[in-house]
């Protein structure tokens, strides 16, 4: 059982007009094998949730903490945060180029595991994963993200996930850009991983159609930097129906 | 041929082509204060394969030139290594030439020659290595209808200097591939330099270098579009670390007013791994005809994209091997374009050493 914890969390990006606050008092808990959505505006600062627990370098942490079973997360480096058991799916995943992704895997394997993986096992792990998420293996001798589709690059952040078998995922926005099969075939592996490995997950989305197929526990309303209602499933159902508007007053 | 007096040429540093040259630190090849030591250091390191001689020989250059250092080597010997690779074959294996041991008390002016014959195909790879001071007058003949894919590998050991000119004279319906590999010396300064003198050929110049603390290389193309229909790449990529590793990029490319129908494309590269580092990147072209098929070029100098670094390590991976396997990638299009898997292994590992060197 991990927990991670998110306590009155702050952070503040740096602009040319100065810092400006992004995060003012985040407090969430996330424990294993539970699944939390996330949903709010445009611009209310999720993806900056998401970065800043995994250590972007963009953000300043201005106050607050992140603990992961106790172990102080923004004293991490960024590996180290992955080591512990961290992983992010990101909105918008980087190219990297001349590195192959069957390349990248393995380094970030050997790396997380502690030891490169047997290659004959290795060989058959990839391809597995590929194909439970109907990703051409063809993909294993591609550069990183280069010349992805967006769905297609959403793929190869949940075959990560799968492959690489984190305690608590963050998940930005994995279900944008993606057609109905892939949605459901992604879905798919999210609720492999959260099945094999007890997996905790943050959920932001802006749709409920995600939450068919992936049900969360908790709903969370994000707005203005922070959470400002939380509830069970049928906060999603409500937001759908209602939108942002109670929650944005200004 | 120039009839000047070598020394009416001897370059103060303000001329054009020497801008940026370091003179101070070319043991004296540009002004002639060299010592001349005996020695021809280029040799075959392998069986040569049929069909392939490699002799000593009296020969006029191919080509003109301008280069002071070209004009001194030779003016000093008319004796050229000349491989040559007979008409009409097919040279599977690559054909390596190396070097026989070299000094810095003394400098060395050599000369070069590689010649296909019509429609013959081979694969020459030349490997620098050593302690050396040498000047070297490198021409290649292309028949028509012949193809060369011509590596050089610069590894010379720290205190080196090399200045060479390498000339690719391009006949009917030629190939001309030239991978140029800079990793080790003091200071390198070569000219990648390529002349067309009928039509339908292609060149494509490509290169990787690699300058640490003090070191200077310096590349300086020349693509002469002289005829119609030819066609050239330059694609060159550099990484640079440490206190005043300097290196230098020079993209000349002529269209001439004849030259309808080229087409010709020029990149260079240039990743910043530390401060105190200098990438001079200088593209340069000049068109004499509208009626071309495509000109273009980019040049590009950057540090490390902080989100390649941020996405690798947030699956785990240290910043060290991020920088390792974002410096890799960088250069990775064009060595695997070398073709030999030895080489490539060999150079990827040097360009971890000169990371790891560096500390970057
Ligand atoms: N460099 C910056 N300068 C100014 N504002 C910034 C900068 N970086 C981020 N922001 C702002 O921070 C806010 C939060 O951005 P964030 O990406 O976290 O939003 P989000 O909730 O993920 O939005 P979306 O639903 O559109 O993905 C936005 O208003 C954004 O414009
Ligand atoms: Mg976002």
């Amino acid at each position: 059982m991990s927990t991670l914890e998110i306590r009155n969390l702050q952070v503040s990006v740096n602009t040319d007009a100065g810092a400006v606050e992004i995060l003012k008092g985040v407090d969430l808990t996330i424990t294993s094998g539970e699944t939390h959505a996330i949903m709010g505006p445009n611009g209310s600062g999720k993806s900056t949730l998401a970065y800043s627990i995994a250590g972007h370098p963009k953000y300043t942490i201005v106050g607050g903490s992140v603990t992961l079973d106790g172990a102080d997360v923004l004293d991490m480096t960024v590996d180290e945060r992955a080591k512990a058991g961290l992983f992010l799916a990101m909105q918008y995943p980087v190219e990297v180029p001349g590195v192959s992704v069957s390349n990248f895997l393995r380094t970030a394997a050997t790396a997380l595991r502690g030891e490169a993986p047997k290659l004959r096992t290795w060989v058959g792990e990839v391809k597995e994963a590929m194909e439970a998420l109907n990703m051409d293996p063809a993909f294993a001798s591609r550069n990183v993200n280069e010349g992805f589709s967006g769905g297609e690059k959403k793929r190869h952040e949940i075959m990560q996930l799968e492959l690489l078998k984190p305690k608590i995922a963050i998940l930005d926005e994995t279900d944008s850009g993606l057609d109905v099969d892939a949605l459901r075939i992604v879905s798919e592996g999210v609720n492999r991983a959260k099945e094999n490995n007890n997996l905790g997950v943050v959920l932001i989305t802006h749709y409920t159609r995600i939450l068919k197929y992936i049900k969360p526990d908790f709903v969370h309303v994000f707005a203005n930097g922070r959470i400002v209602e939380e509830g069970g499933p049928d906060l999603a159902d409500k937001l759908e129906a209602n939108g942002y508007a109670d929650y944005v007053s200004k | 041929m120039s009839l000047l007096a070598t020394n009416y040429l001897t370059p103060t540093g303000r001329e054009e082509a020497w801008r940026f040259t370091p003179l101070k630190r070319m043991r004296g090849l540009h002004d002639g204060a060299a010592v001349i030591g005996d020695r021809a250091s280029l040799i075959s390191t392998h069986v040569l394969p049929a069909g392939v001689t490699f002799v000593r020989e009296s020969l006029e250059p191919l080509a003109e030139s301008d280069d002071v250092i070209i004009e001194r080597v030779r003016g000093f010997s008319s004796n050229v290594a000349h491989l040559s690779i007979t008409a009409n074959t097919e040279v599977g294996q690559p054909i390596f030439l190396g070097r026989s041991k070299g000094a810095l008390d003394t400098a060395e002016l050599s000369r070069v020659r590689i010649s296909l014959g019509n429609h013959a195909t081979a694969t020459v790879v030349i490997e620098n290595t050593g302690d050396t001071v040498l000047a070297e007058d490198l021409e290649i003949s292309l028949a028509p209808g012949s193809s060369l894919t011509f590596i050089t590998l610069q590894e010379f050991e720290s205190q080196s200097v090399y200045a060479a000119r390498h000339h690719a004279v391009i006949d009917k319906d030629a190939r001309y591939k030239s991978i140029t590999v800079t990793v080790g010396g003091d200071v390198v300064r070569i000219l990648p330099t390529v002349e067309f003198i009928a039509p339908g050929g292609s060149a494509e110049l490509l290169g990787v270098y690699f300058a640490t603390a003090g070191q200077f290389f310096e590349h300086r193309m020349h693509v002469d579009h002289a005829v119609p229909h030819a066609k050239s790449r330059v694609n060159f990529k550099g990484a640079l670390s440490g206190r005043d590793a300097h290196t230098v990029w020079i993209g000349d490319v002529l269209i001439r007013a004849v030259a309808e129908g080229t087409d010709t494309y020029e990149l260079n590269r240039n990743l910043l791994l530390s401060d105190g580092a200098r990438a001079d990147s200088v593209p340069n072209l000049e068109i004499e005809t509208g009626e071309i098929v495509g000109a273009g070029h980019a040049s590009t100098t950057g540090r490390f994209d902080d989100e390649q670094l941020f996405y690798l390590m947030s699956r785990g991976i240290t910043l060290e091997n991020a920088r390792r396997l974002v410096v890799r990638g960088f250069f990775n299009e064009i060595v695997t374009e070398i073709g030999i898997e030895l080489i490539q292994e060999r150079l990827m590992d040097r360009i971890d050493g000169e990371l790891a060197k560096a500390g970057a």
